[in-house]
């Protein structure tokens, strides 16, 4: 657990996080168009994000595939978050999310 | 570009690989952690069935495409509703792998049109039901599974 929140708490890897949230399955070149770093740069973050399962890589052929994987912030969330506040917590997101983007029209 | 999406998804569970590939297939343990209950004999071509545990509803349908236990499981997955239309199927692959302090479970969902109810339901569902099989394997006992779900449905 804290390999995740270690690789959760830089905004580079939250942004490839992102980028892959919208594009499961990337190469490392496909990565590196959507994010203004190097290479060099992309391949470190990705490899703490790999040792934190977040990333996992598959494979295909030549290419290697980077997918996002959710499945540890997940246990974080079973962790902190009992039964009876996970309904109250959805209402409060629903209506955080209704509010801010009426808020932005 | 690709036209159909696909995601996969790793959790590492202390456990044996008999025990992960027996809490996949065996409907008395899918109901614990799944609230629904994976029901087949599991052979080659035979068909599997993913039922609701709270109100037997079938939710799910699809064919054991391979086997080879207790390492690998791929099975298409369809809505019952498209039980007819191969176009619609998904397919669905569970790898179990050992490793030196865990058992290293990857499932991957392919064909999935991207943006369907499929496509969001498995993105939500994933990652609830993985989670809570690591959990009822570690510790004995999964979360409640009414509320979990609850969660996952938008």
């Amino acid at each position: 657990m804290d390999k995740v929140f270690k690789a959760l708490a830089d905004p580079s890897r939250r942004k490839l996080l992102d980028v892959l949230r919208t594009d499961n399955g990337q190469t490392l070149g496909e990565l590196c168009q959507h994010l203004d770093m190097s290479r060099q740069a992309a391949t470190k973050h990705l490899k703490l994000l790999e040792a934190a399962n977040l990333v996992v890589t598959v494979w295909r052929g030549r290419e290697k595939l980077h997918y996002l994987n959710p499945v540890p912030i997940h246990e974080i969330y079973e962790r902190w978050i009992g039964k009876f506040e996970r309904q109250r917590l959805r209402a409060l997101y629903d209506l955080k999310e209704g509010l801010e983007k009426n808020y932005e029209k | 570009m690709k036209n159909k999406a696909e995601f996969v998804y790793v959790t590492y569970i202390h456990s044996t690989v008999e025990k992960v590939f027996d809490a996949l297939t065996a409907p008395e343990m899918t109901r614990k952690y799944w609230a629904h209950l994976n029901v087949s004999d599991w052979k080659v071509g035979s068909p599997w069935k993913h039922e609701d545990a709270n109100d037997g509803q079938l939710r799910l349908v699809g064919k054991v495409l391979e086997k080879d236990p207790p390492k690998r499981l791929v099975i298409s997955w369809a809505f019952p509703a498209d039980k007819d239309n191969e176009a619609k199927h998904t397919r669905v692959t569970f790898l179990v792998e050992p490793g030196p302090n865990a058992v290293r479970l990857t499932v991957t969902h392919e064909e999935l049109e991207p943006g369907s109810d499929m496509d969001k339901g498995i993105r939500h569902g994933w990652p609830v039901v993985l989670s809570n099989l690591k959990t009822l394997l570690e510790t004995g006992s999964a979360m409640d599974t009414k509320t979990l779900f609850a969660f996952s449905k938008k």
